[in-house]
């Protein structure tokens, strides 16, 4: 529904308060049910559409109770650690441990209209309530029974710690602000002292704060992903520098440079296990209807610009931002795979082979979960299927069930982390539980 | 002092009628520069500006808006017709300010033109209201009753 200005100028006023009425009945009609986002290479766009309120529905958080969520047949999903505090990614150490980033950032972001006051208490409302641990967790299966019963407080006292990686005997931590490092010999459980810093990293405004991570293939490089401080720029360009980026940082020395630009808020990485081509995957912009603009999952490259804020999937221009950059368009390309509009996917990581069947090559994405939708979607873990390096063919759940019958979220999946001994490990950030799925007739 | 001259006129307005009546149509013309300030320097702080000062209006102009509401039950043998216009312009002010809000809530040049357009509309709602408003709503001859 669009307000027509050329109208505004002439208008009488029984006539004007007629037009008010009719707009206000129509404020609630925007929603419907929008149909299913589409996924894949090739995304049907829909024209941009926003109501004069965005579509909003946050669904209210319950407890799992006796509920699990839902795996394909032969599998099983197990909790192996409840009551953490904030779990967001995790790392699968060479011994098998598992090592979990807990905590929250952002927040500091000043109010500067009066629907950021409104709009960040509603979102507020589809959160955990529990303080964030920022630290890093270790949990230990001891006999290989799939039960994880050892479980220590690996490093306190982090700044939202996201992004890990190890590389040798170094494990990097990508803290909201700074990309520390600890030294790690296998088998420790806690660090053996305070972190160092590597390098700072973007952390003005933090709006979106998750600095994901993974370590490049030659064990040297790290990438780093600096999400937007703002959906389209509304908080002016000046406060975007260096944000929605990814950014390459030799592990030894700091020295980091862009790597790729345009990506409005990289949330988790992963190498392709054949190719060693770096992928990503992307939260994309709101309030453009309830199937705009696609997350994506897609390989980074070099030096591209993928259009945030100026354009989306490619050269479709966004309105919303001026002053336009038409030459920044015209070099936007567009990403490989769309996992579908406002799923918020935070989480990938490719299937190396340790899963058989249908689940052996390609990647599994934890999507959080929509807000941006009457309708929601997300809320479960996908399994985009690859072939020769490639995206191919529809996703396919993986865990559902986070969003119940009820519309009442019991979870919301953030990191998945494939564990070479055959497990896909999924943080989940609402219910603060660490999920493992494994093949039945196992363990 | 020629005191002997004092006539007691009524007052147009309560004092803190007109005091709350003082704010609407200052803040909505303050949106308005806002807007026209954003249309032509892409500044955003412009807009959230707008933002604010739209709030401001809401916030006073519903109260102006209890007030003539209640001024319009209870007025009694005094009532007149302005009472009912007066509080009439005042609605629609609310309501045309109200998607004004909503409009300014989207995002960057979302809010644009038809916010400035909305904004132009509600301030000279807000012109009328308090035009009508401080010109009195008593009759006339209630006024040279004396």
């Amino acid at each position: 529904m669009q307000l027509k200005p050329m109208h505004a100028k002439t208008i009488s006023i029984p006539a004007l308060a007629l037009f008010t009425l009719a707009t206000l009945s129509t404020l609630t009609a925007c929603g419907g049910d929008p149909a299913p986002p589409e996924t894949g290479p090739n995304p049907a766009l829909p024209e941009p559409s926003r109501g004069l309120l965005p579509s909003m529905d946050i669904s209210t958080p319950t407890e799992w109770g006796d509920e699990k969520p839902a795996v394909p047949d032969g599998y099983q999903i197990e909790a192996i650690a409840k009551d953490m505090k904030i779990p967001r990614q995790t790392l699968v150490l060479p011994n098998g441990d598992i090592l979990v980033a807990e905590g929250s950032g952002g927040g500091k972001a000043p109010a500067m209209r009066p629907k950021d006051v409104i709009a960040g208490y509603i979102k507020k409302q589809g959160t955990t309530s529990v303080k964030p641990g920022n630290r890093l967790t270790l949990l230990r299966d001891d006999n290989d029974d799939g039960r994880y019963e050892t479980r220590e407080v690996f490093a306190d006292n982090l700044n939202a710690p996201y992004g890990l990686a190890l590389i040798d005997d170094t494990l990097y931590v990508a803290n909201q602000d700074a990309l520390v490092r600890f030294d790690y010999n296998e088998g420790q459980t806690q660090a053996s002292g305070p972190p160092e810093k590597v390098v700072d990293l973007p952390a003005k405004i933090n709006h979106h704060w998750t600095k994901a991570m993974t370590a490049g293939p030659d064990g040297e490089l790290l990438y780093v992903g600096i999400g937007s401080n703002s959906n389209i720029g509304e908080r002016g360009m000046e406060v975007e520098e260096d944000r929605a980026m990814v950014w390459q940082i030799d592990a030894q020395s700091g020295r980091h440079k862009p790597y790729a630009s345009g990506l409005r808020n990289p949330t988790a990485f992963a190498i392709h296990p054949d190719t060693d081509q770096l992928w990503v995957v992307v939260n994309e912009r709101d309030e453009l209807g309830p199937n705009l603009v696609p997350d994506y999952l897609t390989s980074v490259q070099e030096g591209a610009f993928y259009g945030w804020p100026y354009s989306y999937w490619g050269q479709n221009v966004d309105t919303r931002v001026k002053p336009p950059k038409p030459e920044k368009v015209e070099s936007a390309i567009k990403p490989d795979y769309a996992l579908g509009s406002h799923v918020a996917a935070l989480g990938v990581d490719f299937s190396d082979g340790s899963l058989a069947g249908q689940f052996a090559e390609g990647a599994f994405v934890g999507q959080h979960g929509s807000w941006n939708r009457s309708d929601p979607v997300g809320y479960k873990v996908v399994f985009v299927p690859f072939r020769n390096g490639q995206p191919a063919g529809e996703p396919v759940d993986f865990a559902t069930g986070f969003l119940g019958d009820d519309g009442k979220a019991r979870g919301r999946p953030v990191g998945v982390t494939v564990d070479p001994k055959g497990a896909v490990i999924i943080a989940d950030d609402l219910s603060n539980t660490i999920w493992r799925v494994t093949p039945t007739g196992r363990d | 002092m020629a005191d002997n001259n004092v006539t007691d006129y009524p007052r147009a307005l309560h004092p803190l009628h007109a005091i709350l009546l003082a704010f609407p149509l200052p803040l909505f013309l303050g949106a308005l520069l806002s807007d026209l300030a954003y249309s032509s320097t892409y500044e955003v702080q412009w807009t959230n500006f707008a933002s604010w000062l739209i709030a401001g209006a809401m916030l006073t102009g519903a109260l102006v808006t209890l007030w003539a509401l209640v001024e319009c039950l209870v007025s009694g043998r005094q009532r007149t017709g302005k009472h009912f216009v007066y509080l009439i312009v005042l609605l629609v002010m609310m309501a045309v300010g109200f998607i004004n809000a909503l409009v300014h809530a989207k995002d960057g040049w979302a809010a644009m033109p038809a916010g400035l357009w909305l904004s132009v509309v509600v301030t000279l709602l807000a012109l009328i209201a308090s035009w009508i408003g401080y010109a009195g709503l008593r009759a006339r001859e209630v006024a040279h009753a004396t």
